[in-house]
């Protein structure tokens, strides 16, 4: 039943062997080396401070939503990094090896990568960007905003939560030993089939990225089904549908989007391992396998896998574009409306990633027509922004210049977009780097909008702000690598230079692939202004302290209700909904400054190691079976069946937290009042008055 | 139409006075569709990679569909399937009127009849290997394999649960968390009906 594939194998260490290890290589050794050191200053600095304990309890166990995001995001910022680097490397190869005459260093005959290396590069940045970063660092955000955002407590299934966080970590980890056990695919982020058949890569780099996205896909999967029910199920009492603040319905939308079509994905993917690892043909070119078959599933997720991530990006422009606009979100229902229509054309438009491929016209312009319709309910969005931003009192903090960022750089990786729904234009530029201009341009919308959303909810995770000045540094910086690499990239593109080569044998593009280094070194500086303002902000977070619950002042929706940062339990008595922007509407009548005047004991649910164990068990397996060490896959296998079975045997009561305690909690919470000082030329023409209790609810009016 | 109705500040409720009761069956019950709906997209892709691949050229001079499709065979295994679930749907009716007894009775029924199944579909695949018809035959054979081992897998999770809840009906009683586990393993069971009614009349 198990294919025969080329090389010694033991049953001991399947493939894995010493020479595996790539300790010949100087740039991998030196990462490692690297790697290796800020690995064991973590380790020394949690064993110094002892805070391994804390570390447990309250992390690594937890399965409080706002930690688990926390956790989600800080994997997705770490990838982000690591994507990165990869791109400066792919860049700085490009700028060094072009025309005949270029030298070469360590075994590359032109620049310092050579070609097989190279490809694992660009395959680990795409693999890496879309898929471990970006996508950890949204559902991250959804994951602590979407329960604040609706009133709840936690998530519907707060240990189904932390199982999706572990899977996503441990895909994650599989994807960085791939930098020092062994190699990564070279056949690029989609997996070109039949590359990726086991006679055309025989190595062990598609099993690392087969079983990577396999397992990291079964994470964000079940992270959909939780986000859809938190917003189904757990609204607070009197949000209706029409006043749920908009990031939840492009988070609704976008976890329908990921629920439907993540399956395809691991689908495709479980079909391709069952060609390299049970001799089945289906992607095969001979004996009856169908190439288009594979590429027709991969896109059928991967288009509405890139609509995934833009989604929850619109999501936080049309949260901090009205902060920052003092006006409420102009056109609600067209945007509410906009969000579910991306997610539903998401479906129809696969085809425009291989118009080339000689569908026939019928085919292609029905695509063509789908792909150009999304630029409907899209324009709607930048529309309804602008709207928002028309007449309003407009300040720029950080997070709305991200937003603004985010919106220009829509309007052209949009309008490219529409570009290349044409089938027309899309015959002249297909694979070209007019292509990767366009996406990295859209991309980076939502690279925008997600560090603007870090930013903009940061204080209210953290209870101190990042730092202002810093982090407008930052931005500029990323702003103008943005124009000077990818504005780069589109001309070369039109020039018609093809994408994924390592050598470039025009002397002429040279220019402009110096610009594009010139615009991969902006980028290096905005990366240090971002550590540099994570740092210092940590430093000094006294001073970043923020008072009241709403340290922007001028917020609109129900997370700026309860404190910053957030405790616990999130809302100490659940609020009940009277408006479709929450606080503003609380604060435009003077009602922010209350406190209940009692409190309920609350339920929560237990800590729990096993979404940890979990997620150790499916490394092993994913790890066993790019080594063909099958005991250790089994025995993950079986590891992972027991456990499940095992804690469905536990009572899983949860704890009670009695009213009295929340009480204590509150009361020992600094003084809602400061920094919400009622003066009327404040930002947003905060008018409360003073009451200490709330009033007696009366009945409510029929 | 998106105009809100206005509601006086004055007499605004601003918090709930009391926890909302907190419907874990039905929380649970709904989750586990959605489940089930990205499962049926992996079924779904299943099925569209059997469709593409069922043709001569797929087949790579090897067996077609006529050749590898036992009608007869089938038949039996349909009877025994559906048997199950109608096991399993007996379970329920037990549980409706919280008689333990017949809840166990039902499930052990149920299992015996999918173990049946199982058994049949062995034989039928090790007489087709015996022939050579394996999935690494040609692009079509992989296909209908895929297609009909997703299937006896989930059969076997299917299995593997129910006997777990048998233990736990037995041990708790109907405790809320076995009540909702009950009501997800009938929807899993059902989905494999499902999965199977779009099989019949596809696969030949």
């Amino acid at each position: 039943m198990l294919v025969h594939y080329p090389g010694p194998w033991s049953p001991l260490l399947g493939r894995l062997a010493l020479k595996e290890i790539p300790y010949q290589n100087p740039i991998l050794v030196w990462t490692f080396v690297l790697v290796s050191c800020a690995a064991l200053a973590i380790f020394a600095a949690i064993t110094y401070h002892r805070a391994w304990g804390y570390l447990w309890r309250e992390w690594l166990t937890s399965v409080d939503h706002k930690k688990i995001g926390v956790m989600y995001c800080l994997v997705g910022l770490v990838m982000f990094f690591r994507g990165f680097i990869d791109g400066v490397m792919m860049r700085t190869q490009q700028v060094m090896a072009v025309g005949p005459q270029s030298p070469g260093y360590l075994g590359a005959l032109h620049g310092y990568l050579p070609p097989y290396h190279f490809g694992q590069i660009y395959s680990a940045h795409g693999t890496i960007m879309i898929l471990f970063a970006i996508t950890p660092i949204l559902i991250g955000i959804m994951n602590i905003v979407v329960p604040l955002q609706v009133g709840a407590r936690d998530m519907a299934y707060p240990y189904l939560n932390a199982v999706s966080f572990w899977l996503t970590a441990s895909a994650t980890a599989l994807v960085m030993i791939s930098l020092f056990v062994g190699d990564f695919s070279h056949a690029g982020w989609v997996g070109l089939s039949p590359l990726t058949e086991l006679a055309y890569s025989p190595g062990v780099g598609v099993d690392y990225w087969i079983w990577a996205v396999q397992i990291g896909s079964v994470g964000t999967t079940l992270a959909s089904i939780n986000i859809i029910m938190t917003i189904i199920k757990l609204r607070a009492p009197g949000m209706t549908w029409t006043r749920m603040p908009i990031f939840c319905w492009t988070a609704l939308s976008t976890s329908v989007v990921g629920l439907s079509s993540f399956p395809v994905f691991t689908a495709a993917v479980a079909l391709l391992s069952l060609d390299r690892y049970a001799g089945t043909h289906f992607f095969t070119p001979g004996l009856g396998g169908n190439l288009m078959l594979y590429t027709d599933l991969f896109w059928i997720w991967g288009h509405p896998e890139v609509y995934y991530v833009i989604l929850p990006a619109f999501g936080i422009i049309s949260e901090i574009v009205p902060t920052f606009s003092e006006k409420p979100l102009f056109g609600y229902m067209t945007m509410a409306a906009a969000s579910i229509a991306i997610g539903g054309v998401s479906w129809s438009v696969w085809l425009h990633h291989f118009f080339t491929m000689g569908a026939g016209p019928g085919v292609n312009s029905f695509f063509s027509i789908a792909s150009m319709l999304v630029g409907i309910p899209t324009g709607v969005k930048v529309f309804n922004w602008a709207f928002t931003l028309y007449r309003g009192r407009i300040r720029f903090d950080l997070p709305m210049l991200w937003a603004l960022g985010a919106l220009v750089l829509l309007l052209t990786g949009g309008l490219s977009g529409m570009m290349l729904a044409m089938p027309a234009i899309n015959y002249t530029v297909h694979n070209s780097v007019f292509v990767v201009a366009h996406f990295h341009n859209m991309l980076n919308v939502v690279g925008f909008a997600a560090i603007g959303g870090i930013n903009f909810w940061f204080p209210k995770v953290f209870g101190f702000k990042l730092d202002e000045r810093i982090g407008k540094r930052a931005f500029w910086f990323f702003s103008a690598g943005t124009v000077v690499l990818f504005g780069s990239m589109y001309a070369l593109g039109f020039m018609g230079m093809p994408r994924r080569i390592d050598y470039i044998p025009f002397v002429s593009w040279r220019p402009l692939l110096m610009s594009e280094e010139a615009g991969i070194f902006l980028f290096l500086i905005a990366a240090y202004y971002m550590i540099k303002q994570m740092y210092v902000s940590i430093r000094d977070r006294a001073q970043h302290r923020v008072t009241g619950p709403d340290p922007w002042r001028t917020a609109r929706s129900l997370e700026w209700l309860t404190h910053c940062p957030v405790p616990f339990y999130n809302f100490a008595l659940l609020p009940h909904i009277n408006s479709r922007d929450e606080w503003a509407w609380r604060r435009q009548n003077g009602l922010v400054n209350l406190r209940p005047d009692h409190y309920e004991d609350i339920h929560l649910p237990n800590n729990t190691f096993v979404p940890m164990l979990l997620g150790a068990l499916a490394f092993g397996l994913g790890f066993g079976m790019v080594w063909r060490m099958y005991w250790l896959a089994g025995l993950s296998l079986l590891g992972i069946v027991v456990a499940v079975i095992a804690r469905s045997f536990e009572p899983d009561s949860g704890h009670t937290i009695p009213g009295v305690r929340i009480r204590e909690i509150e009361e020992t919470l600094p003084e809602e009042l400061d920094g919400m000082e009622p003066v009327a030329d404040v930002a947003g023409g905060v008018v409360a008055f003073q009451a200490r209790t709330a009033p007696r609810a009366p009945a409510q009016e029929p | 139409m998106s105009q809100e109705a206005y509601i006086k500040p004055a007499h605004a409720v601003l918090w709930q006075s009391h926890p909302p009761g907190h419907d874990v069956i039905s929380t649970k019950t709904l989750g586990f569709w959605l489940y089930l709906l990205s499962d049926s997209m992996i079924v779904s892709s299943l099925f569209a990679s059997y469709l593409v691949l069922n043709h001569r050229v797929n087949a790579a001079a090897g067996p077609t569909a006529g050749m590898v499709v036992h009608p007869v065979v089938a038949f039996f295994e349909t009877v025994l399937l559906f048997s199950g679930i109608l096991a399993y749907g007996f379970a329920m009716v037990g549980l409706k009127r919280g008689d333990k007894k017949a809840v166990l009775s039902g499930l052990a029924s149920a299992i015996i009849l999918a173990v049946g199944f199982l058994v049949i579909e062995g034989v039928d695949f090790a007489g087709l290997a015996g022939h050579g018809m394996v999935p690494e035959r040609s692009g079509f054979l992989s296909a209908f394999y895929a297609l009909v081992l997703y299937h006896g897998a989930h059969l076997v999770f299917a299995i593997l649960w129910t006997l777990v809840m048998i233990v736990q009906v037995a041990r708790e009683g109907f405790t809320e968390n076995v009540v909702y586990r009950l009501l997800n393993l009938k929807l899993f069971w059902f989905f494999r009906k499902r999965f199977n009614n779009y099989t019949l009349p596809l696969i030949p």
